[in-house]
């Protein structure tokens, strides 16, 4: 089997502003047809830079960027005409209709009345919002708004889809409503960049990622990879009394070469196998307030490649 | 006119369409409200104390005046909290630049939606004047396109200087520094021979002074003094005002949607 083509080639990509801010700073990926990006990384890591770049509505200031082969310092336009596009903030037109969003949109890719008409009918059975198709847009749902972003991304039948923190301010429900239909699209072969700062979010979608902090790549691979790379297969969390962090017990796991993480609220243990772990503390005489063994995740990952956790509230 | 521009202009006829009836209802309050007041209530009083100016009555000098400068006003309206609202409250243009639009399409399309606009209100203006007499020549119709062209000069650099803007704390400032005097002292009420002659040349480089002398020379059928060459002069400025207006607005739409 060929290997599946490249839509995005970086290489050193860099993104300066005018005040000399680094947001992107030499970053090298690519993205195969077919399979889920993903950026992850905190705020300010320069995810979203990186996506206005790939977007073609952001000059590069330096590297090389190819989108679908093409260049987008001379290309953009065409380039532009082929992506579909879910930005971080909702740009939807709250002086239209639903439906008529899905339309004029497609207009500005100079697709013809009639086609429209039959795809935005289909994308907003497709996001379930057929319902309120002559609705306004301001009383949607923060839900149903970024749902209705994702079926307009979609109006162009895109090549490439990029979707910048799809899920971030939506309620629990509301996320999973709109993981199911990026699922979807990846089983349809749609390629999918996105960005996000929830770990749990990247592990579900992503086929591979690269961690993104201050404008850099830290590392790639897929979930698994990453977290057989970095970390243990299990995390034991605890909380302690005040003082209590450099208990006996504490001290000698950690002389013994266990990796300990001091966090604010809960002291982070890596190990192959929690439970006799646990047990092996509280025979020291250590009592902690509670105690969570659980399967270790890409924020561990983060925790280790950059001594920061991903989400600071 | 590049296609992507026609695009711009198929999202406003849409909500256009939706609203019509009431938008060309209330195109007719304002002329209708400034030349019964102006025109036939101030005109009265103006013309029983046996003042002509240059032989006309007060509402036929009045009202190519308050053509130019009624149809400069609602441009000022589409020409700054609209685009603003593009950029930031509504944020549909950064839509459009994630389509295949560039940004010199968005801003063409929004200068050019707003010619339609204005079209359609001195249209309106110049009926509502018609029927109330104050037309004296078929060329009066040129008064469409001089009106338009003059609000344009002003509409294009506003558009430019919107999208500079984070907030809209200065519009208030243009509103009261530069649209207020230009429409007060534009030749607009009273002719310029009354302004302090060291007044006289900020109305010339008042792009509503240029309208207002191009849609009186069209309703009234007769050339001021200068004549063609002074015609075209004004078309000219206004012209150049335009062109500056466009040169400003494709850096600054670019800056805005491209960064």
């Amino acid at each position: 089997m060929a290997p599946a083509p490249l839509l995005v080639e970086a290489r050193s990509l860099a993104k300066r502003f005018d005040d000399d801010f680094v947001a992107v700073d030499g970053i090298d990926f690519h993205v195969k047809q077919g399979e889920v990006f993903g950026f992850l990384g905190p705020n300010g890591a320069g995810k979203s830079s990186t996506m206005r770049l790939i977007g073609c509505v952001s000059p590069l200031s330096g590297g090389t960027l190819q989108v679908l082969g093409m260049d987008p310092t001379s290309q953009g336009p065409a380039i532009r005409a082929r992506l579909g596009v879910v930005p971080q903030e909702d740009t939807l037109d709250t002086e239209l209709s639903v439906v008529d969003n899905l339309i004029i949109y497609g207009r500005y890719f100079g697709i013809s009345k009639a086609v429209l008409r039959d795809r935005a009918a289909q994308l907003l059975d497709f996001v379930q919002l057929t319902d309120r198709a002559t609705s306004k847009v301001d009383p949607l749902s923060g839900g149903m708004k970024r749902r209705l972003t994702i079926a307009r991304a979609l109006i162009n039948e895109p090549d490439l889809l990029l979707l910048d923190e799809p899920t971030t301010g939506l309620d629990p429900q509301a996320r999973h409503l709109v993981w199911e239909r990026l699922y979807q699209l990846k089983q349809e072969g749609v390629t999918q960049v996105l960005t996000t700062h929830y770990m749990d979010e990247a592990e579900r979608l992503c086929d591979r990622l690269v961690i993104m902090d201050a404008g850099r790549i830290v590392d790639e691979g897929s979930p698994a990879q990453l977290i057989a790379r970095h970390v243990t297969r299990e995390v034991v969390e605890l909380r302690l009394e005040h003082g209590d962090r450099d208990a006996p017990a504490l001290t000698a796991l950690r002389t013994s070469g266990t990796r300990t993480e001091n966090l604010a609220d809960r002291v982070l243990i890596y190990t192959e196998d929690g439970d006799p772990l646990v047990a092996g503390l509280l025979d020291d005489g250590l009592r902690p307030l509670s105690v969570l063994v659980r399967r270790s995740t890409l924020e561990d990952v983060f925790l280790m490649l950059t001594g920061r956790t991903l989400v600071e509230d | 006119m590049t296609s992507p521009v026609l695009h711009y202009v198929e999202r406003e006829a849409l909500i256009l369409r939706r609203l019509w009836r009431g938008i060309v209802f209330s195109q007719f309050i304002s002329p209708t409200l400034y030349l019964v007041a102006m025109g036939i209530g101030l005109g009265t009083l103006v013309d029983a104390a046996g003042t002509r100016i240059d032989g006309l009555t007060y509402l036929e000098f009045v009202a190519p005046g308050l053509m130019a400068a009624t149809v400069m006003q609602s441009s000022t309206g589409e020409a700054l909290w609209p685009v603003l609202a593009g950029f930031k409250w509504m944020g549909f243009y950064h839509g459009m630049a994630a389509s295949p639009m560039r940004p010199q399409d968005v801003f063409t399309g929004t200068v050019a939606w707003i010619g339609i606009r204005l079209t359609l209100s001195a249209t309106i203006f110049l009926f509502v004047a018609t029927i109330l007499g104050a037309v004296l020549s078929p060329f009066g119709v040129l008064a469409i396109p001089a009106a338009v062209l003059s609000a344009l000069a002003l509409a294009a650099p506003l558009c430019a200087f919107s999208a500079t803007q984070e907030t809209d704390h200065r519009f208030a400032l243009v509103l009261r520094f530069i649209t207020l005097p230009m429409f007060l002292f534009s030749a607009t009420f009273f002719p310029l021979s009354q302004l302090p002659v060291l007044l006289r040349p900020l109305a010339w480089i008042s792009p509503l002074w240029h309208g207002v002398e191009l849609c009186r020379d069209a309703t009234t059928g007769s050339l001021a003094p200068g004549g063609w060459l002074m015609v075209l002069a004004h078309i000219a400025i206004l012209c150049g005002y335009l062109a500056l207006g466009f040169v400003w607005g494709l850096r600054a739409f670019t800056r805005r949607l491209s960064t």
